[in-house]
C-alpha cells in the first residue's frame, strides 16, 4: 500500500495505461514510468467480461 | 470533392495518437478533412451518418483502425496508399514496457500512481485493479458510468487512496503535470479543481504572479454531484491541510450537486488553513453556500487567484472583482471602425471551463447567449454548429470531439468556425481562448493566426472591422512560451487580456450598446 501522503511528497511514480504520450509528457519531467501496452480485450461483450472478472 | 476509405486490421492506437495521424494528414496539400478511429460500434455509426457505407465497415471490429478522408482524388488516393507511414511511431522515451499490471508492478514496485487513458468503457475495470494494488489513481478517460464512478471512489476511499477523475484533465502533483497541465513553479498555493482549463488557469495564473503551486489536484467533471458526494474533492482537501508545503488551499468548481452543499461547506470551514474558493455558475448560488467569513468567495478564476495571491503575500483583504476600466481604450478606436449593423459576439473556445465562465459573466451583464453547452437560463443552439445572436461555443464538446480531434490538440474546427463567423456581417468581436502546456497543440497561436488574419479581411473587404478578443492559458516555462504566442497573437491585432475572464468582460463590453 502507497501512503497517498507520499505521492504529495515524493512525487509520482508512474504506471501509465493508454495514450503513450501521458507517459512521454512525465518521463521528460524526470518521472519513472512503466508504459503498460493496453488493447481492449477481445471479448467484447461487457456481460461476458463483468462475468468472467467475478469468476477469475 | 473525393472521399477514400482504408482500414488497418488487429491494430490498436490510443485516441491521442490518433488524432495527431488525422491531424497530419488533413493538414496535406489536397486534403479538407481526415478522420482516424477505432471500430468501435460507436465509431461505425458515426461514420455511417458522415457518408461511409455500411458495407464498407461491416467487418471492422474495435481492434481495428478506420480511417475517412475527404479532398481532391489524387491526395486521397496518395494518402490511402500509402497509409502505413502515417502508423509510424516517433522513437518513444518510454523503455519500459509491460503487458499487465503485474508485470509493470514488477519492472517498477515503487509505481505510486497509475495514469489511465483507456476507452472509457474499460477504465474503470483498470482503474479498480490499479486501486487493488495499492495506487493512487489519475483516471483521464470520460464515459465511465456514475455507478462505476461511485463505486471506484468508495473503494479508494475504504483504502486511503486517491483517484483524481474520471473525466480529469490535469493535476500537478509535487511539481510533476499529469495530462494537459502547465509548467509552473512550485510554492505555498494548493487547488483543487473539478474543472480542468480552470484549474490550468488558476496555475498558469499564479506563477505569472511570481508565485508558485504546491499541488493542483483535479478531481474529474462529477465529482461534487449528489450522485457521487464529493469523494475525491473531500479527500484532496484532507491532504492539502496535511501537507506541509501547503499554506492556502483554493477550491476552483462548478456548482456542487444540492445535497452536496452542506457537506462541502462543512468541510472548507473546518479547514485550519486559509481558503479561496470559486465556485463558477451561478453568483447567487454562493449565498446557499454557508462558508464561514473568513473564506474568501470569487465568481472568476482570475479573481481566484488574484486573492490568493495576495492572501500568500501576507494581505488577507478581500480584493474587488476584476474590471476591464483599464483596457477599454483599446477597443475604443476599433469599435469606431465596425459597420452600424456589426453587433454580435462569437466565443469559439478550446476550453470548457471558459466558455461556462463567459456566459456566467455575460448573464451578470444581461446579455442573452447561445451555445452548444448553455448556462441555465441561456439558449441552447439547435445546431452546435451554426451560431445564432450572441453565441458561445465549446469547441471541445462531444458534439465536436467524437469526429475531429480536440481544439486543445488541433485547432483546425476552430480555424473554420472563425472564417464562417467572419462571413457573418452581423459579427462585431470574436472571442478565443489559447491554452498552452503539456499535450496540448505545439503553436496554438500560430496555427489560428492565418484563420485569424482571414476573417479580419473578410470583414474589411465588407466595409466592416473585426475585433479578435483572447486570453492565453500558459507560462513561460511552457515548451509553447507564453511569450511568443502573445507576440504572434498581438502582431495580427488581436486583443489579448489578462485571464479568460477580463477577456470575456472586454468582449462583452464591445457588444453591450450595440443590441438594438
Amino acid at each position: 500500500m502507497h501512503e497517498v501522503k507520499e505521492l504529495l511528497k515524493i512525487g509520482p511514480s508512474v504506471i501509465n495505461i493508454g495514450v503513450r504520450d501521458f507517459g512521454e509528457s512525465l518521463k521528460k519531467q524526470g518521472v519513472e514510468v512503466t508504459h503498460l501496452e493496453w488493447e481492449p480485450p477481445r471479448v467484447v461483450d461487457q456481460e461476458i467480461t463483468d462475468i468472467l472478472d467475478k469468476l477469475l | 470533392m473525393s472521399t477514400g476509405i482504408k482500414i488497418k486490421k488487429n491494430s490498436y492506437f490510443d485516441s491521442v495518437f490518433l488524432m495527431q495521424v488525422a491531424k497530419g494528414i488533413s493538414n496535406e496539400p489536397g486534403i479538407d478533412q481526415a478522420i482516424a478511429l477505432m471500430g468501435t460500434e460507436n465509431n461505425k455509426t458515426l461514420l455511417i451518418k458522415m457518408g461511409v457505407k455500411e458495407k464498407e465497415i461491416d467487418a471492422v471490429s474495435s481492434n481495428d483502425v478506420v480511417i475517412f478522408i475527404e479532398g481532391n482524388k489524387s491526395p486521397v488516393n496518395l494518402v490511402l496508399n500509402n497509409i502505413d507511414r502515417w502508423f509510424i511511431r516517433k522513437a518513444t522515451s518510454l523503455q519500459t514496457r509491460a503487458h499487465t499490471m503485474d508485470e509493470a508492478l514488477t519492472i517498477q514496485p515503487k509505481a505510486n500512481l497509475a495514469v489511465i487513458s483507456v476507452p472509457g468503457r474499460y477504465a474503470a475495470r483498470e482503474a479498480r485493479e490499479a486501486l487493488e494494488k495499492g495506487l493512487n489513481v489519475f483516471l483521464f478517460s470520460n464515459n465511465v458510468s456514475v455507478e462505476e464512478e461511485l463505486s471506484l471512489k468508495q473503494y479508494a476511499d475504504q483504502q486511503g487512496l486517491l483517484i483524481m477523475g474520471p473525466d480529469c484533465g490535469t493535476a500537478i502533483i509535487a511539481g510533476v503535470g499529469i495530462g494537459f497541465a502547465n509548467s509552473v513553479r512550485r510554492g505555498k498555493i494548493g487547488v483543487v479543481g473539478v474543472t480542468g482549463t480552470g484549474l490550468q488557469e488558476f496555475t498558469s495564473l499564479i506563477h505569472q504572479a511570481g508565485l508558485g503551486i504546491s499541488q493542483a489536484i483535479g478531481t474529474g467533471s462529477r465529482d461534487l454531484s449528489d450522485e457521487i458526494g464529493g469523494f475525491s474533492t473531500f479527500k484532496a482537501l484532507e491532504l492539502l491541510e496535511g501537507d506541509p508545503e501547503t499554506e492556502l488551499i483554493v477550491l476552483v468548481s462548478k456548482p456542487p450537486g444540492i445535497k452536496t452543499l452542506d457537506n462541502l461547506a462543512k468541510k472548507l470551514n473546518q479547514c485550519s488553513k486559509p481558503v479561496v474558493t470559486c465556485i463558477l455558475g451561478a453568483r447567487q448560488f454562493r449565498k446557499k453556500l454557508k462558508l464561514k467569513q473568513s473564506i474568501v468567495s470569487t465568481d472568476t478564476i482570475a479573481e481566484a487567484a488574484m486573492n490568493a495571491a495576495a492572501i500568500v503575500e501576507g494581505k488577507s483583504i478581500k480584493l474587488p472583482g476584476i474590471s476591464v476600466t483599464n483596457y477599454l481604450g483599446r477597443i475604443k478606436k476599433e469599435k469606431k471602425l465596425l459597420a452600424t449593423n456589426q453587433r454580435y459576439l462569437r466565443g469559439i473556445f478550446a476550453g470548457g471551463t471558459f466558455c461556462y465562465q463567459a456566459q456566467q459573466l455575460a448573464a451578470a451583464g444581461d446579455l442573452q447567449i447561445h451555445s452548444n453547452v448553455p448556462l441555465a437560463g441561456m439558449i441552447k443552439l439547435t445546431d452546435p454548429t451554426t451560431s445564432m445572436a450572441n453565441s458561445m461555443v465549446d469547441m471541445g464538446e462531444d458534439y465536436f470531439t467524437q469526429s475531429s480531434p480536440h481544439p486543445m490538440i488541433d485547432s483546425r474546427l476552430s480555424k473554420k468556425r472563425i472564417i464562417k463567423e467572419a462571413h457573418d456581417p452581423e459579427v462585431a468581436v470574436i472571442l478565443l481562448d489559447f491554452i498552452l502546456g503539456f499535450m496540448s497543440s505545439e503553436n496554438p497561436a500560430g496555427e489560428l493566426a492565418p484563420a485569424i488574419m482571414e476573417a479580419k479581411k473578410i470583414r474589411k473587404n465588407d466595409g466592416g472591422h473585426l475585433i479578435f478578443i483572447a486570453s492565453v492559458c500558459g507560462t513561460d516555462l511552457d515548451t509553447q512560451n507564453l511569450k511568443e504566442q502573445l507576440n504572434i497573437l498581438e502582431e495580427i491585432g488581436v486583443i489579448v487580456m489578462p485571464s479568460s475572464a477580463h477577456a470575456a468582460l472586454l468582449a462583452l463590453e464591445v457588444v453591450k450598446d450595440r443590441q438594438n
